[in-house]
């Protein structure tokens, strides 16, 4: 029972439908290890709520009512709103913000039996990718607390690499899930967009923000994705109505002849030796186990970087309009008018660089401007949707790197927001094309930073993913290091 | 046609109307859109733009939209899009208005009516969806400024007319006829008090055959008295300006109806940039030819289609099928009536004629009238059956009108005709209105009035046909006004020859 906290979603479950372990008891071991928030990973926690949501999960198990996944822990992103606890999109303009109603993710994990740990934190608004630009103080990386755990799910990563949970929720905008996942050692998918409801979502970018798991192996993510997804029509317009589906099904299926396909542009000089060479090895591992390695071509790989940095701050600059201190959240003390009051309020509250994604996303939306950089983005967009399609006549799946380096130092890039912007060229593709991407861990760097591989498939193929990177785990252990382990 | 012109200009008028859709909820929530409930009682989480909501279309509003299409000749898009438009204010609680801006949902079309007897058309540009916002209240709160978002959400179609209309009497006949068709068809309440209905009307004068002025547009004209006086006075205003050298200027104006002046809010230089772009958060709204049909399908008649078909079926002038589709009861009223008698343009004429005048009197809506339609069939029935004279038939109108006993959906339905006759008939009898169709006995009156006025007949002999009149009053007033008029010039002429 001493490493209950080691123990996988799947494994958990298992004990807990065995009544080997209570729910309170599991429950109680997190809680415990949370205590004195670790990493600054957790923004709110209120013990008595996921207790009392640990005792109804063990109430379930002895009526037998239980659901999937009952009386596992999960913790979520703070941009998902909860009735239960503070939401705050890791903005002051949101401080002590309480929804009145949870977003259909976070009770579709509570239906499926999941206890609440508490929110995690992350940059402000899901706005970039160190997870520095939180208002409530950076997250720190469990393998080198020096070093940044990446963004914007920085919090989720870190809390799931140093064992406060087994599994969190995450976003995914440009790479929020994959890249932190790749940062902090842990594995992390976004599914196709629309798979999961955005209701209840903090919105950043409408046509790309994403929901999915993060967690510590493939399986553990099929087993969290199966519960999140699914059709919410009357409540999210862009939610698909593709029927719920389990994806711990194909798990097992054999490599043998499966077409992973690897863009030259993923491959390229930007790409720094440690993390070509952990992926090389990853790669060979795939080819031994019967994959097929076929080169293929994303040549619009470049444009994602000026496209996304068009499209996400323009829906930015209009989701964030209603954070106006009129309704809810902050409000300056003193104006003298209404537009001093707007000024006032939102300049206080909004961080640098929600402030200079609003600054953008105003800009190119603008009289005369619209044109050349909103509709020529979208423009764009399509065509790299259309390159991976083009891809996907060669290739089952797409491997690359998941970002360029592993995790940098804290603060190497926090007043170069270009240096970061850069950063996100692997995992932007996928985003703008609504892809499902994850990320699963296949080694380590040269200063010991965990290495991810990310792995793009074709709409609604989650499920092959899934299957490469758990077919993967099985002859590989890289998932199941934890940070004490390499210190 | 020409246009009239007002010191030598001419008026230039377009529309915009906003149409308040008849839903129960709001266009993008489940909140309901009653009118007048406390404040802020009726604004869900969607309405109040909290975190994480997201808008969700209400297929109604859709449907209401294909209705006025369809009632207008319009093409329906198969796909249009709906746009955010950025701005800030207190009552927008999104800081956004999810509205269609580059491609709307109803395309073209045309609005026709008759402006007297001149059958007039306006052309639509086009008829979009969006949401209103909320209410500011700046009177309730001293220093403060109160917000209501029950109105936040609720479902607008807004009417966009291409600058055809020529003067401020012909704006309010369009606005009119928009106002009865969207009734008609039930997409609006029409209710222009609570705001259901609510016009801004862009008015520009020039010199004949100049380009197009510089337009102003008068916001929030709420009632068809204003709209006229506001029209009026801007079109003198701008006149005068002109006159007097001065050029005008793009504005918004807002009518003043204690002062009867418009009054400028704001100038093009203060023009916002909303900074439009698709709402990420609704796909296209795609209308498939067969939902449009089905749409179709459940429509009720609409009132440019049943006018021509009363021209077809009863050989009406267009101009009366035009004022009798003005409403459904004056349509269904009108249909029972002359089903009833057969007499479809005695029913026009009386339903135009007398009904009106007698509703218009007493401030009555045709709702209300006292007469049923069993009656007034009967009614006619009597004056072409040659019972009673047209003047007669107006006391018996007059006496059925004030009588308490009628219930008019019920006669609306033609139950009860036979009741009608016999009612008729007594009014008739008692009131002793039955005209003299014997003949004998008024051939007796004839002579009598003829041996009294020799000098009459002689000048009629000489040729004066006026000295018949001399003649024919005097036989009417010896019959107390009952001989038929046209019996006794058919006898007299025999008489006289």
């Amino acid at each position: 029972m001493g490493d209950l906290h080691n123990k996988s979603v799947a494994q958990l479950a298992a004990m807990l439908k065995n009544k080997e372990v209570s729910a309170v008891e599991v429950a109680t071991r997190f809680l415990a290890r949370m205590g004195g928030n670790p990493h600054n990973a957790f923004l709110d926690i209120h013990s008595e709520v996921t207790l009392a949501q640990a005792q109804a999960s063990d109430d379930k198990i002895a009526a037998g009512t239980a659901g999937p996944l009952e009386g596992v822990p999960i913790a979520h992103k703070d941009i998902f709103v909860t009735k239960d606890f503070v939401t705050t999109a890791g903005s002051k303009i949101l401080q002590d913000y309480r929804s009145p109603f949870d977003a259909t993710v976070v009770t579709r994990l509570r239906d499926a039996g999941m206890v609440t740990l508490g929110k995690l934190n992350c940059d402000e608004f899901a706005m970039g990718s160190a997870n520095e630009n939180s208002a409530y103080e950076a997250v720190t990386n469990p393998w080198n607390a020096t070093r940044i755990p990446g963004g914007s799910s920085g919090g989720s990563a870190a809390a799931v690499a140093a064992r406060l949970t087994p599994a969190a929720t995450g976003t995914d905008t440009g790479g929020s899930i994959r890249q932190p996942a790749a940062f902090c050692g842990i594995t992390g998918i976004k599914p196709t967009y629309g798979r999961a409801s955005r209701y209840g979502m903090v919105a950043f970018a409408s046509s790309l923000d994403q929901a999915g798991p993060m967690a510590r192996s493939a399986e553990d993510c099929a087993w969290l994705l199966s519960a999140m997804c699914g059709p919410d029509l009357d409540r999210d317009s862009t939610s698909l109505n593709v029927a719920k589906e389990d994806f711990s099904l194909g798990l097992m299926q054999p490599l043998q002849g499966v077409r992973v396909g690897l863009p030259n542009e993923f491959f390229g000089e930007g790409l720094s030796g440690d993390v070509r060479r952990a992926i090389d090895a990853a790669l060979k591992q795939l080819q031994t186990q019967g994959a097929k390695l076929v080169p293929i071509a994303l040549p619009r790989t470049e444009l994602s970087i000026p496209v996304y940095y068009i499209i996400a701050p323009a829906e930015a600059s209009s989701n964030l309009s209603r954070f106006d201190g009129v309704k809810f959240g902050h409000r300056a003390k003193e104006f003298s008018d209404l537009a001093d009051m707007y000024e006032k309020t939102r300049s206080e509250a909004f961080g640098d660089e929600v402030k200079r994604r609003i600054m953008i996303g105003a800009y190119v939306l603008s009289h005369g401007y619209y044109d050349a950089y909103y509709l020529q983005a979208q423009k764009i967009r399509r065509m790299i949707a259309d390159d991976f399609q083009q891809a996907f006549s060669q290739c089952d799946v797409i491997a690359g790197p998941v970002a360029p380096t592993t995790a940098w130092k804290l603060g190497d890039k926090s007043d170069d927001p270009l240096a970061n912007y850069l950063a996100d060229i692997f995992t932007l593709p996928a985003s703008l094309a609504g892809l499902p991407g994850m990320s699963l861990p296949v080694g380590f760097g040269e200063n010991g930073m965990p290495v991810g591989m990310q792995l793009i498939g074709n709409y609604l193929q989650e499920t092959k993913l899934l299957n490469v990177a758990h077919q993967y785990q099985l002859h590989t252990d890289h998932h199941l290091k934890t940070p004490g382990d390499v210190a | 046609m020409n246009s009239p012109l007002v010191h030598g200009y001419e008026v230039v008028i377009g529309f915009e109307t906003h149409a308040q859709l008849s839903t129960q909820s709001k266009i993008f929530s489940r909140a309901s859109t009653a009118f007048g409930a406390e404040p802020n009682t009726q604004a869900c989480a969607v309405d109040l733009a909290l975190p994480g909501t997201l808008p969700v279309m209400n297929k109604g509003a859709v449907e209401r939209a294909i209705e006025l299409g369809l009632a207008l000749g319009s093409h329906i898009a198969e796909r249009s899009v709906f746009a955010r438009k950025n701005y800030f204010y207190p009552d927008l609680p999104k800081g956004y208005q999810i509205s269609q801006f580059e491609i709307p949902v109803v395309q073209g079309g045309a609005v026709s009516f008759f402006l007297g007897d001149e059958k007039k058309t306006v052309r639509l540009v086009r008829a979009h969806l969006e949401e209103d916002a909320g209410k500011s209240l700046h009177e309730d709160f001293i220093g403060q400024s109160g917000i209501d978002l029950n109105r936040a959400g609720t479902p607008l179609l807004e009417i966009v007319t291409e600058p055809d209309m020529r003067s401020g009497e012909e704006a309010v006949a369009y606005a009119k006829e928009l106002h009865k068709i969207v009734t008609w068809i039930g997409i609006c309440d029409g209710n222009m008090q609570e705001g259901s209905f609510r016009c801004d009307a862009n008015v520009s004068v020039r010199k004949p055959g100049a380009p197009l002025g510089t337009r102003r547009e008068i916001k929030n004209l709420n009632s068809f008295k204003f709209m006229q006086q506001a029209i009026d006075y801007e079109v003198s205003w701008q006149i005068e300006q002109i006159e007097d050298g001065h050029a005008i200027q793009q504005a918004t104006v807002l009518f003043n109806p204690d002062t009867g002046e418009t009054r400028a809010m704001r100038t093009k230089e203060d023009a916002a940039d909303y900074r439009y772009f698709p709402d990420p958060d609704l796909p296209p709204l795609v209308i498939s030819r067969e939902w449009v049909e089905r749409v179709r399908s459940e429509m009720a008649e609409l009132p440019r289609v049943m006018a021509e078909r009363f021209v077809m079926q009863y050989g009406l002038p267009e101009y009366d099928a035009a004022q009798l589709t003005q409403s459904k009861t004056v349509a269904a009223y009108f249909e029972a009536v002359a089903e009833a008698c057969g007499q479809a343009k005695l029913a026009s004429n009386w339903i135009m004629g007398e009904v009106s005048r007698r509703l218009n009197a007493s401030e009555m809506t045709f709702e209300q009238t006292p007469v049923s339609a069993a009656q007034l069939a009967a009614l006619i029935g009597r004056i072409t059956d040659d019972t009673i004279s047209n003047n007669a038939a107006r006391q018996v109108f007059d006496a059925l009108w004030t009588s308490t006993s009628n219930d008019v959906t019920v006669a609306i339905t033609g139950v009860g005709a036979v009741g009608a006759v016999s009612e008729v008939d007594a009014i008739i009898e008692a009131k002793g209105l039955k005209q003299m169709n014997d003949t004998s006995a008024l051939e007796a009156i004839i002579d009598e009035v003829l041996a009294a006025n020799p000098k009459n007949v002689e000048e009629f002999k000489a040729g004066n046909a006026k000295a018949l009149n001399g003649l024919v009053g005097p036989i009417m007033k010896a019959s107390k006004g009952k001989a038929n008029p046209a019996q006794v010039n058919a006898l007299l002429l025999k008489k006289l020859s």
